[in-house]
């Protein structure tokens, strides 16, 4: 199996945090034609469901579709997290993968 | 290009389907939304069907408290940089949606603790208005931006 990476970038400043979740995954549409056989397509797969979670809390969670790019960089903002504070990213796909990063508040 | 024919048939094929799930996501509470990845409301065709299947309302109002931020034209179509803060209190979901996509919605985001703030990168299939759609307190808000897609990427 493909290795997927999930990587948590954060940055504090002024209260504010910004999270940035990189995954490495294809989100393939389903609209692309094979290029071995122009008559197929090839099968949609991409990521569905993206949670955040801060200390075991959810904070905010995403739905996304196939028009999100190839590796989708996913970006959301925190108010009042403090340094040392937990972040949790889980995510999973139409193809039942799934995957999860974590990050410290620094 | 296979361009058209393939749109044509794939509306075609998939306008009962479309039809099925838009009915359904009538029936649908909003709360369930969040939990359930909202495969209606990815699967429409059109906005206000997306928007509709989504929210259970297409009824939005321009806002200027909505900052919609991308490029006027981007230079590499399946990589399109957006980012969308809601300035207004209780954003409680966020959802990106590309016009002329072969299925417009991007991406939905709700929130329960975090800012009302998202940021995606998304595919264009051409030239077309950007929404951003914001529910907060239980109403629609929108913005809106034309992105220019250049097919040969050069910038022209």
């Amino acid at each position: 199996m493909a290795d997927r990476q999930t990587k948590i970038r954060t940055k504090t400043q002024g209260g504010d945090t910004d999270v940035l979740v990189l995954v490495s995954h294809p989100m393939e549409s389903g609209l692309r034609p094979d290029p071995k056989d122009k008559d197929k397509k090839i099968p949609a797969h991409f990521i569905e469901k993206m949670t955040f979670a801060l200390n075991g809390k959810e904070v905010a969670n995403a739905d996304l579709g196939p028009a999100v790019s190839t590796d989708p960089l996913v970006g959301i903002k925190l108010k009042g997290a403090k340094a040392g504070d937990k972040l949790k990213v889980t995510w999973s796909d139409n193809k039942g993968e799934n995957g999860s990063g974590e990050a410290t508040i620094g | 290009m296979t361009h058209l024919p393939r749109r044509t048939f794939l509306k075609r094929t998939l306008a009962s389907a479309v039809l099925v799930s838009a009915g359904s996501s009538l029936f649908a509470p909003g709360w369930a939304l969040a939990a359930e990845w909202p495969k209606a409301a990815f699967g429409a065709k059109k906005i206000d069907e997306a928007v509709q299947a989504l929210f259970g309302s297409s009824q939005m109002s321009p806002s200027a408290s909505i900052k919609l931020k991308a490029p006027a034209q981007a230079e590499n179509s399946a990589q399109v940089q957006v980012q969308v803060t809601a300035e207004m209190p209780n954003v409680e979901a966020i959802a990106v949606f590309v016009e002329k996509n072969p299925s417009p919605l991007v991406a939905h985001a709700s929130f329960s603790g975090a800012e009302g703030y998202f940021s995606a990168r998304m595919k264009m299939a051409e030239t077309s208005d950007v929404y951003a759609v914001v529910k907060s307190g239980g109403k629609l808000y929108m913005a809106k931006q034309n992105i220019k897609v250049t097919a040969g990427g050069c910038g022209g």
